[in-house]
């Protein structure tokens, strides 16, 4: 057992830390109130060579490890929800379904430009009347010719209206046969796919989330993903990687949240003391840093078990279910802690929490964590 | 274009620094690269890819040096060489300054050799320039602004209220300020190449030095206290009216903290 990060990870660590405190921290109370999308951000990430950190370099990534990832989701989220939504989106579910379910040819021209950074990519699952239930989708993919016709819309899409390329999920018919789901490659711009407005949300303003529609839109043949049937199968494998990272998100916001009561309570002033002086605060300080610090385990426990090629499905569920509420109690706490002015948009623990409210709804709501943790352990025990 | 860098490993100045013993306490201290090395890394770095060649990073340290060795050579320098030997341990600073130069004859082949100017921990200030004493070649120090002309370099320097414009023969031994250039994130590709090197570690034996020569009993200073700043007194806020505050601040400055 080694509970120590390697030279390495430190050092991306270290790296992103540097990064994100020094550029991203102090554009995030703009970005959040002008909801104008941080593109800024995301040029010097792709320099850095952050956009597609854990896949190979030969595809255009870093070809560093899913702890490193976490990592790096972790250190921008503290700086900045959004870019921290926005990067995790792009990395987690946007790259992913090419490097791992992508053949030879898709991997090259979709998976290389993603990861170097030139491009945004998204994952459209959800739809308006159901995420959840992701296995009733009503999106369709009907077979004519060497084609596919999709029609169908897509709901609350990270980046869907900005991203160079897509994977949607929709009912696949071919010869009037229902073949299941299929994963499909949508390119900006194909005639009959267009992005809706952009959603007005409660946090993460600075992340463009809209509908996607799709009207008689035609894509070649070859644009599925991997097989044909095979995408409900592939989104729980996507999904299983994106919480890991969704955790390493509400942790950024944690850490966040807890540094400024830290910070604060110890300034702020009552009855004549530093309001750290007094117990009800300190318990407050203490309890976020004990969540976090376990959410922090979990993460890694998660991210290192999916790198030793080891499943990772449960881990990830509990990492994510945990570090989100882990997060949710520190930025409750933080507004405690500050008062009046934890309320006020002039100081950013109201924005930690309304960012990371998202934690505990996007990619699986704590809900549906609950379910997956209770299903593994459930087989688990089978036979017991 | 060969450039060696000089990169010392220096506690974290925003670090809070005990004494014990008449010694820093060590424990649970992070350790970075001196900020000015790193502009000296950067400079190197640029001239690489400006003129080509290679940055060579020399560090002379305890072995936990090598990881601020590793986070230099994840900005794109190409060779890190540790040089560790228990016998260097309480070098002075021209003992120091000797074993570095040994270090740089034995790596070889250098045009341009750069190391900030002054180590933020003990601020002396003066090992490089020794470094180019015992190597025989000019300095230039505090230099802000640098450009290669051939066999010659165009410095310019920062001195008290101005700017000197130097030009010097190469090889030369340079310090870098912090204005010299703004230092660039480690890229990940960058990162990812630091596991692929492998760091020697070069001692005593390596470098041809005796090592009754070096270390703390050739020193020919010796730290007799360590004694840390007096911890800062409470502040005092005046109340009042204006008109008396400032009459009891203007006293309390002439009579009691004696600065005006
Ligand atoms: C900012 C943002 C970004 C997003 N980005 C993306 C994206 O990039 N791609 C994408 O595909 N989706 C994305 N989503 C959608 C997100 O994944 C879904 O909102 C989420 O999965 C929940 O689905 P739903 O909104 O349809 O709620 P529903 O599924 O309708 O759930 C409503 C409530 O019922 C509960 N519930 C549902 N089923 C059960 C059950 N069996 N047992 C117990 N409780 C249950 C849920 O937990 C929830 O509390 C994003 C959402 C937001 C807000």
């Amino acid at each position: 057992m080694d509970f120590d990060l390697t030279d390495e990870q430190r050092l991306i660590r270290d790296t992103v830390r540097e990064f994100a405190q020094n550029e991203v921290a102090p554009r995030a109370h703009e970005v959040d109130e002008t909801g104008r999308f941080p593109e800024e951000n995301f040029k010097t990430m792709a320099e850095l060579g952050l956009m597609g950190l854990p896949y190979p370099e030969k595809y255009g990534g870093a070809g560093g490890d899913t702890v490193s990832y976490a990592l790096a989701v972790e250190e921008i989220s503290r700086a900045c929800g959004s870019t921290g939504l926005t990067y995790a989106a792009h990395v987690s579910l946007g790259c992913a379904p090419f490097y791992l379910f992508g053949t030879e040819a898709q991997k090259q021209k979709y998976l290389t430009h993603l990861a170097s950074g030139q491009g945004f990519g998204a994952f459209g699952l959800t739809e308006p009347q159901g995420g959840s239930d992701a296995g009733s989708t009503k999106t369709v993919a009907v077979k004519d010719g060497n084609e596919w016709v999709i029609n169908g819309s897509k709901m609350w899409i990270t980046s869907g209206a900005i991203a160079d390329v897509i994977i949607a999920t929709a009912r696949t018919i071919v010869d009037g046969q229902d073949q299941g789901i299929t994963c499909f490659i949508v390119e900006k711009g194909t005639p009959g796919f267009t992005p809706g407005k952009n959603e007005p949300k409660m946090g993460l303003k600075g992340s463009i989330t809209s509908q996607l529609f799709f009207e008689d839109c035609r894509i070649p043949a070859e644009n599925v993903l991997g097989e044909i049937g095979r995408g409900f199968r592939q989104m729980l494998i996507i999904l299983d990687g994106g919480r890991i990272s969704i955790g390493a998100m509400a942790l950024g916001l944690g850490v966040a949240a807890l540094e400024a009561s830290l910070g604060y309570s110890q300034e702020r002033h009552a009855f004549g003391r530093p309001i750290a002086d007094y117990q009800a605060i300190q318990w407050k300080l203490a309890d976020s840093a004990m969540l976090l610090d376990a959410a922090r385990l979990l993460i890694y426990q998660a991210a290192w078990l999916k790198d030793q090629g080891q499943p990772f499905s449960k881990e990830a569920a509990i990492a994510k279910l945990f570090a989100s509420e882990a997060a949710e109690k520190a930025c409750f706490e933080a507004i405690q802690v500050y008062g009046g002015y934890g309320y006020s948009r002039e100081y950013p623990v109201e924005r930690y929490y309304r960012d990371n409210r998202l934690t505990e709804i996007g990619e699986g709501t704590s809900e549906i964590m609950r379910l997956v943790i209770a299903r593994n352990i459930l087989k688990e025990s089978e036979g017991l | 274009m060969n450039i060696i860098v000089l990169v010392k490993s220096v506690p974290d100045p925003a670090a809070k620094v005990g004494v014990r013993d008449n010694k820093i306490v060590e424990d649970g201290l992070a350790w970075e690269a001196n900020p000015y090395d790193e502009n000296a890394v950067e400079e190197a770095i640029r001239l690489k890819e400006k003129y080509g060649g290679k940055v060579t990073l020399i560090t002379l340290g305890p072995k936990r040096a090598e990881e601020t060795l590793k986070k230099m050579l994840a900005l794109g320098a190409d060779e890190g060489i540790l040089v560790s030997d228990p016998a260097f341990e309480g070098s002075d600073e021209l003992a120091t300054a000797r074993i570095l130069a040994a270090a740089i004859e034995k790596a070889g082949g250098y045009d341009v050799i750069w190391a900030g100017w002054t180590g933020v921990d003990w601020n002396q200030g003066i090992v490089a320039q020794a470094v180019a004493e015992y190597l025989g070649v000019p300095h230039v120090s505090f230099v802000t602004k640098f450009e290669v002309n051939g066999q010659t370099a165009r410095c310019e320097t920062e001195v008290e209220g101005g700017r000197e414009i130097i030009e010097v023969d190469l090889p030369a031994v340079l310090t870098a300020m912090q204005t010299l250039n703004e230092v660039r994130y480690a890229s990940l590709k960058n990162i990812m190449a630091v596991k692929r090197k492998t760091i020697p570690t070069w001692g005593a034996a390596d470098l041809g030095i005796n090592p009754a020569e070096v270390g703390k009993g050739a020193a020919h200073h010796h730290l007799m206290k360590l004694i840390p700043p007096p911890e800062r007194a409470a502040g005092r806020v005046l109340k009042g009216a204006p008109e008396e505050t400032v009459q009891e601040l203007v006293r309390a400055l002439r009579e009691e903290v004696k600065v005006l």
